[in-house]
């Protein structure tokens, strides 16, 4: 069986939420939306306070190429146009809506009928990335990058195949699983949606082994359209990671920054967003909600939720069974590289795949031991750097030395604190190198 | 509810810890003291108890007279390994003073001066069985045969390693019928410190650190390849060199090459680096003990390539995710 080939690490998978059915979250009192749900230019705001808005209606425009509009995922009357706290842990622009019943925009079809791309053999690549870039689609792994620049490959640059990434590594999380279990057909017209807008016959899914009902549901469904294989992949962390699920499928690797994942030939998208583009192009449903999974050991009822973007995290928590006593963190995303949050009132965002609850014990971090070279995390670290080093180094802020050692092909997945027999904060030493070290070089460009 | 703790990702740990690593290597070390217990009786008890106890005993007296350090690091497991390896590579009717001078230079020479775990550029014990041998070269090379259940005044005899060295030097070949047959080398049975008995239970406990993922293949599959082609090759060539199946069971060999050379904090990070550590300690042991003064060359083999690990982790890097990709565009 297929994956990655260098480093890896197989961290408890606790995914308590398998096989729970999706269940639709309840709509909120407010909601809170966020101009900044994605990676590029934060969106602008287009509303003010007092107007009345209804599900699908934009509430910001995308402020660039590199952006994404946002739409309301509620009806209701618009109270606050300002800063708001977000989970990044910011005070940032959003639009904030008091919820009134649950009216929709008449565009949007609400049909659950599947149409396939053999219902609408009209569309074009460039109508697809356009409805795409106007549903304000972004990756839905959690990087949030807009979709649509995704999509048009830089000049000299030509996408040979599609992946999607079904990998969903991250413990815990059962979000896209569950999607699958849920949408088999209409993520496979997601995807030959994509594979049209590139222009490319070849499409892959990608899905770990842990899910082998997911993989026998979508090699059976896939069966009717023999440019998609599904590949199923041996179970190791970060295959999620873009860079590590094109060398498993395609057996490919990306050359160090500044080349992008297509020098592979490789265009990737999560599972979610070839949903989210089905929806788009088909149902001309802008991106207004998303599954989400809320989890954790003492949590009552671990559950995958679709629920409204905008809603605040402190009701997902709630339909869940309510916050335990003892929880000490919680976290947006998987337990490997969620954030964790300040505060429960922020809202949900394009990028939330998950919200995980830690209690008390789990949440603190263990004393710190010297390094003793054991070189487990040079082992482990699927980029082929040297953790220790790149943490010593940026400790020392030697960051000539840390541009050396490539401290820029980090992809900040953890594996190396993960494995540390010393608990070291390698990472959080790590982070500060590289960011330091990519603000040198771009203002190096700069000159 | 209390204030949420905030904190950057990973939020999950694998639960390795160095602890678990240290007492994971003196766990593979305890059937080769068990039988160094059978082999050479109260002597080996003797011998190992003290080292153990004098390492454990400097490391706490130096962290808190010395260092003045809060936090006491004796039950990490790193004394105590280095206190049974030291033993291991001492005879087993050594004076006490002696061991104690061997673990006091072992823990305060080789480990604390350097700041402790972590910091030292020589594998402890094997800065004090050198320091022992370079001193007292006398007691340290006059070994009680193995059976002999006494501890004083045992009787003593020659070694695999010096019958090796003699059929050298006296272009004889013959010599080297005395030795012993490598099976019997293998199990056990031989002259010599502590741990050069039973390689058989010395390879077993490495086969559980590589289980445990203590340590990686490449440092002892390196060393004992090298000196099996090597010797090897000396034997076709001429037979007052031992047969390459004694040689890598005779002496320290299996000690060194599982348990010492692959000291975390002495040997390469990258396993480039770790190979080439480990094919010269192999070259470097065969050499010392053909042609050296003395007859066993494994520890000073080590002890040699640890002054060169960091120049070998300055160039050996591991491969970089994508370089293939780069080279092949280079092209």
């Amino acid at each position: 069986m297929k994956t990655f080939k260098i480093g890896g690490v197989h961290p408890e998978e606790n995914k308590l939420s398998a096989g729970q059915p999706i269940r639709e979250a309840q709509l909120p009192k407010q909601a809170i939306f966020s101009m900044f749900q994605h990676i590029g230019a934060p969106a602008n705001a287009v509303v003010k306070k007092g107007d009345q808005v209804k599900v699908g209606t934009l509430l910001g425009e995308a402020g660039g190429f590199v952006s994404a509009p946002i739409y309301s995922s509620v009806s209701g009357k618009v109270s606050k146009v300002d800063v708001a706290l977000d989970a990044s842990g910011l005070r940032r622009m959003a639009v904030t809506v008091d919820v009134e019943g649950d009216e929709w925009e008449e565009s949007i079809d609400r049909s659950k009928d599947l149409i396939r791309l053999s219902d609408r053999p009209e569309l074009d690549a460039k109508t697809i990335v356009e409805k795409i870039k106007t549903a304000g689609i972004v990756g839905m792994g959690g990087a949030t990058f807009p979709t649509h620049v995704k999509l048009c490959p830089p000049p000299g640059k030509v996408a040979e195949c599609v992946i999607v990434n079904a990998v969903e590594c991250e413990p815990y999380l059962t979000a896209d699983h569950s999607l699958m279990l849920a949408h088999p057909d209409e993520i496979l017209v997601g995807l030959q949606l994509v594979m049209k807008a590139v222009g490319v016959t070849k499409g892959y899914i990608g899905i770990e082994n842990n899910k082998p009902d997911a993989i026998q549901l979508m090699t059976e469904k896939a069966k009717q359209y023999p440019e998609i294989e599904v590949v199923p992949l041996k179970l190791k962390y970060p295959q999620g990671g873009e860079k590590q699920l094109i060398d498993a499928v395609i057996g490919r690797q990306v050359p160090a920054p500044p080349a992008l994942p297509i020098d592979t030939g490789a265009i990737v998208q999560n599972v979610g967003t070839c949903f989210a583009i089905y929806e788009a192009v088909m149902k001309n449903k802008p991106l207004i909600d998303r599954v989400i999974t809320v989890t954790g050991k003492s949590l009552k009822h671990p559950s995958n939720l679709l629920a409204r973007l905008g809603t605040p995290f402190s009701q997902l928590i709630d339909e869940c069974g309510g916050l335990p006593e003892d929880t000490g963190k919680v976290i947006g995303g998987g337990p490997m590289m969620g954030k964790a949050l300040l505060s429960l009132d922020v809202p949900m965002t394009k990028g939330s795949s998950g919200l995980l609850i830690m209690n008390d014990k789990e949440a603190k971090r263990a004393e710190v031991d010297p390094c003793i070279r054991c070189a487990k995390c040079v082992g482990a670290c699927p980029m082929g750097l040297e953790p220790y080093l790149l943490a010593k180094v940026s400790e020392l802020r030697d960051w000539d030395a840390a541009e050396q050692e490539d401290i820029t092909s980090c992809i900040e997945c953890g594996s190396c604190q993960f494995t540390c027999p010393s608990h070291r904060p390698l990472l959080d030493y790590i982070r500060l190198g590289k960011s330091t070290v990519m603000g040198i070089i771009r203002s190096r460009v700069a000159k | 509810m209390n204030k949420l703790i905030v904190s950057l990702s990973p939020h999950v740990h694998g639960g390795d810890s160095v602890q678990k690593n240290m007492y994971g290597v003196c766990i593979a070390l305890l059937p080769a003291m068990l039988a160094s217990f059978y082999f050479f009786g109260l002597g080996a008890v003797t011998v190992m108890l003290t080292s153990i106890l004098a390492c454990v005993f400097f490391e706490w007296a130096i962290t808190k007279f010395v260092l003045k350090r809060q936090r006491l690091t004796i039950l990490d497991g790193s004394a105590i390994l280095t206190g049974m390896l030291l033993a291991f590579n001492l005879p087993s009717n050594l004076p006490l003073w002696i061991i104690i001078l061997g673990a006091l230079f072992a823990i305060g020479v080789g480990k604390m001066t350097f700041g402790g775990l972590g910091q030292n550029i020589f594998n402890p014990a094997l800065a004090g069985r050198v320091f022992l041998l370079i001193s007292f070269p006398v007691q340290m090379t006059t070994w009680p045969v193995s059976g002999e259940m006494t501890y004083l005044d045992a009787q003593t005899g020659a070694t695999p390693l010096s019958l090796m060295q003699k059929a050298i030097l006296e272009k004889d070949a013959s010599i080297l019928n005395d030795l012993p047959s490598s099976l019997d080398m293998l199990i056990g049975q031989t002259g010599g410190s502590l741990g050069e008995v039973s390689a058989l239970l010395l390879l077993l406990g490495c086969i559980f650190m590589l289980c445990k993922k203590i340590i990686t293949w490449h440092i002892p599959v390196s060393i004992i390849a090298t000196v099996l082609v090597f010797a090897g090759l000396l034997h076709l060539a001429n037979p007052i060199y031992a047969n390459p199946l004694q040689v890598i069971f005779s002496g320290g060999l299996m000690l060194g090459a599982c348990y010492m050379a692959t000291d975390y904090v002495t040997s390469p990070m990258a396993p480039k680096g770790q190979l080439i550590y480990g094919v010269c300690i192999g070259l470097l042991t065969v050499i010392i003990r053909n042609w050296g003064a003395y007859p066993e060359g494994m520890s000073f083999a080590i002890i040699i390539m640890n002054a060169f690990t960091p120049l070998i982790n300055n160039y050996c890097k591991p491969t970089r995710f994508g370089e293939v990709a780069r080279k092949e565009a280079a092209k």
